[in-house]
């Protein structure tokens, strides 16, 4: 191989490129690993994304600096995420519902700031480079889920967070306060997908637009359910994710026997798979017990 | 009664209690669970708190640990009065520790992890990091474990899954944490509902040896032999106030019991069916290598092979340590038709093949189910005792007309049941949340007999009911025995199976392992012989 062009070649083009698409997948799985361990279901994964997305765009766009479009978007992230937690852990409503209606109410919201800040709602203005992410975030994504993994074998949060969702009850007794574990670990879910979102919007593209992140939350949830639940099978799954989009990618305009493929069928191919595998792969996977119920004392 | 002795040489020294409990009240809503309960707990004992079903142990305890707080009333340690407990983790800091009924461990974390959570020890190297990051010290954990457990005689695998260990394991590791933690006093909230007989001698004979170092024991049971068999003293609860305070050795079941109950109570079931009628030779029930395969591809077949018969007027009992494979030989008895409850085998009624037919036309063939979980399998909770009573009798020519119910026929038919079968309130719109947990029980079985069923299959039938109304549960049951109806009795209760059974069959890892043939004489069954087939030593 030519010895100046071999990060030309095809193979680890590609291979960037699933690093690349897997960054906004892995810190998002993150996320929803550390709140559905804790025991809350995190559908709103996909909002707090788009918000996080949002966040960054604007933050990024108004500093000039990127970190602080990241540093925005892990608050927006939280603060967003703080709104679900009032919703499942103070007042116990269902997560699914108020998770779909977290997603609904970010789709909504982002684009009607947009418009108010930038008087389009569509997008927001191009980010110049300087003010963009180069790989900063796909090392980012790594070397938190090495932090993360850490803090889930070997601390006692981790411990915590893992009884949270497992028996809160024996945590309850053991004389830690599960609601508060959980509260943290939705916020800093919150935090992730933030993270994920700016990912998204000052990393692989060049500002916000509407619906961004294209169910790539969902997608996240299903990498973490792929990896029962636990921090580098779940890695792992965003992986495999971010390499069939990167295949999509290069499968565009593709012709078979003459005829060219519709893009909009090379596109769903990512999503088909997350069906496939969530459907036929993951074997028994067993979710934490206690995923889905709020606490109760007593 | 050597206990006793070395309990009272303590007394003379009057040492101060090392738990006492002062005026404690505490309601919810209109409900008085505790009203001025006093409690003393004397350093180096072992105090039995006894009482029915909502008599208030439960809450007592879980005030003492910290998991609720009191309305009114004073709490002691050493003597020395402090404020309550805000959290379990200040009672755990003072030296409290308690074995919960349904035991907290996570099933699939390691039995280390299990016992560490929740101590947050320094360790040194990590000091400078907020004491939530620092590293788990599992080694150091596992080495004071370690030491503890051969102290105690206890032997733990500590890498195991904790839902790969055996139940009596899980609570010597329940046991093993709370000391971990250096907890003075333990409270064992029903610790031998799910132990063998030579497993509950085993927990008693370890506790002695936590009283012999100083510690205290309380334990919460409704199980009055084991009260006078192991306890120094002995505080019964009805219905949240305390009745009786005694010595145990100055005391006997059958004054306990009445002071549980607030009546006299026959304690002891042979006394009320004397005069056995003999069994028939017709087989009811007949059960021919029931399977049901392992849940798992590496697991064990949760039922093996189960041939059994029940004979007209014959009560059969089955025992077994819970996880046996009993709830599923119910279920498959009960929906024979259904994949996940029968892989194969055959179970014929009367000499008809049932195992093809649906679970409604089991029913209405003549079996009557009293099933383990009667608020999750027996009753709708918030439905009125009229439609509880009518609950899979819908169809049943006295009460429906062509789809539609006949509501007066109905009315009638309920509160001539509630009347006979003694259930209160006599209510028929009363909502069955709102009855005890013996009339719950005796309302399900109003509903049951009134088919006047030809195979009864009767899972746990007084558990949680108490002690009234297990007499009665208990005479209903003969009754129908007597009438000629094919029981078949399941019960984690040994006491409630030898004095109602014909024959009891021993079952142990989804295989029947024993069969005892009831004997002349006060007492029928080898209990130790029935002991040892629970554990597993003969197969």
């Amino acid at each position: 191989m030519d010895e100046q062009n071999w990060y030309q070649s095809a193979p680890f083009q590609l291979a960037a490129s699933t690093f690349r698409l897997a960054a906004p997948l892995v810190f998002a799985a993150m996320g929803g690993l550390l709140s559905e361990r804790a025991g809350v279901i995190n559908i709103a994964l996909e909002g707090f994304m788009l918000m996080g997305a949002f966040a960054a765009a604007v933050g990024a766009n108004h500093f000039a600096d990127p970190w602080m479009g990241a540093l925005i978007a892990g608050g927006v992230g939280a603060a967003f995420a703080s709104i679900y937690a009032v919703f499942v852990i103070q007042y116990r409503a269902n997560q699914i519902v108020a998770g779909t209606a977290m997603n609904f109410l970010a789709a909504g919201l982002t684009p009607f700031f947009c418009k108010i800040l930038f008087d389009v709602s569509g997008s927001t203005p191009t980010l110049p480079i300087a003010v963009r992410f180069g790989s900063e975030p796909i090392w980012g994504a790594w070397i938190l889920l090495a932090l993360l993994a850490w803090l889930w074998r070997s601390t006692s949060v981790g411990l915590w967070i893992r009884f949270a969702g497992e028996h809160p009850q024996a945590l309850d007794a053991a004389g830690i306060q599960v609601n508060r574990i959980r509260w943290a670990s939705v916020a800093a879910s919150g935090v992730l997908a933030g993270l994920a979102g700016a990912t998204l919007s000052v990393c692989l593209s060049s500002s916000f637009s509407r619906s961004m992140t294209a169910g790539r939350g969902f997608m996240a949830l299903a990498a973490v359910i792929f990896g029962k639940w636990r921090p580098v099978p779940t890695a792992l799954a965003c992986l495999l994710f971010g390499f069939l989009d990167a295949v999509q990618m290069r499968l565009q305009g593709v012709q078979i026997g003459g005829v060219g493929v519709p893009v909009q069928f090379i596109q769903i191919l990512p999503y088909i798979a997350t069906v496939i595998v969530l459907a036929g792969f993951i074997g028994k996977s067993r979710a934490p017990r206690s995923l889905g119920l709020p606490f109760e004392k007593v | 009664m050597v206990h006793n002795e070395e309990f009272s040489g303590k007394m003379a020294l009057s040492v101060p209690a090392l738990l006492e409990l002062r005026g404690v009240s505490r309601s919810f809503g209109a409900l008085r669970a505790n009203a001025e309960v006093d409690l003393k707990l004397e350093a180096g004992t072992i105090h039995g708190v006894v009482g029915e079903n909502g008599a208030g142990k439960s809450t007592l305890m879980k005030i003492a640990y910290g998991m609720i707080e009191p309305d009114a009333g004073h709490l002691l340690i050493d003597g020395v009065e402090r404020s309550w407990w805000r959290s379990p983790r200040e009672a755990i800091q003072a030296g409290i520790g308690m074995v919960h009924q349904h035991f907290m461990l996570a099933g699939p974390e390691s039995a280390l992890d299990n016992a560490i959570l929740g101590e947050s020890r320094p360790t040194g190297r990590w000091s400078f990091l907020p004491p939530l990051l620092r590293p788990l010290d599992r080694k150091g954990a596992i080495q004071r474990l370690r030491k503890l457990s051969d102290e105690f005689g206890f032997d733990i695998d500590w890498t195991a899954e904790v839902e790969t260990l055996p139940v009596g394991v899980q609570q010597r590791l329940e046991i093993l944490k709370l000391l971990d933690r250096d907890a003075r006093i333990l409270i064992l909230d029903e610790p031998t509902a799910v132990l063998t007989p030579q497993e509950t001698d085993e927990l008693f004979k370890n506790l002695r040896k936590l009283t012999r170092s100083g510690r205290s024991v309380v334990v919460i049971t409704h199980k009055l032999r084991e009260v006078m068999q192991f306890t120094d003293e002995v505080t019964v609860l009805r219905a949240g106030r305390v009745t009786a305070r005694l010595k145990t050795k100055d005391t006997s079941a059958e004054a306990l019991a009445e002071a549980m109950v607030g009546r006299k109570v026959v304690l002891r079931v042979e006394e009320n069916g004397k005069s056995r009628t003999p069994v028939s030779n017709e087989s009811v029930l007949q059960v021919e290598a029931l399977t049901l395969a392992a849940a798992r591809d590496n697991g064990k077949p949760r039922l093996n092979q189960v041939s059994f018969d029940v004979k007209r007027g014959e009560v059969v009992g089955i025992a077994g340590v819970e996880g046996n494979g009993q709830s599923e030989l119910i279920r498959a008895l009960i929906h024979p038709s259904h994949a996940d409850c029968r892989t194969s085998g055959q179970v014929r009624l009367l000499g008809v093949d049932i195992t093809h037919t649906r679970d409604s036309e089991i029913r209405s063939l003549g079996v009557s189910v009293i099933p383990e979980d009667r608020h999750e399998e027996g009753l709708l909770l918030d439905r009125s005792l009229e439609e509880n009573y009518l609950l899979g009798l819908q169809r049943d020519a006295r009460f429906s007309n062509r789809g539609w119910i006949k509501r007066a026929q109905l009315r009638t038919l309920v509160n001539e049941a509630l009347e006979a079968h003694d259930v209160r309130p006599r209510d028929a719109e009363a909502k069955a949340r709102g009855l005890s947990g013996g009339n719950q029980q005796k309302l399900v079985i109003a509903r049951e007999f009134s088919r006047h069923p030809k195979c009864l299959i009767a899972s746990q039938p007084t558990r949680g009911v108490d002690v009234g109304a297990i007499e009665s549960i208990h005479s209903k049951i003969l009754e129908a025995r007597s009438g000629g109806t094919a029981v078949l009795l399941l019960s984690s209760e040994l006491d409630e199976l030898m004095g109602l059974s014909d024959r009891i069959l021993v079952m142990y890892e989804g295989k029947f392992v024993a069969e005892h043939r009831r004997q002349q004489g006060s007492s029928p069954y080898d209990e130790r012989a029935i002991g040892l087939g629970m554990s597993g030593v003969i197969q």
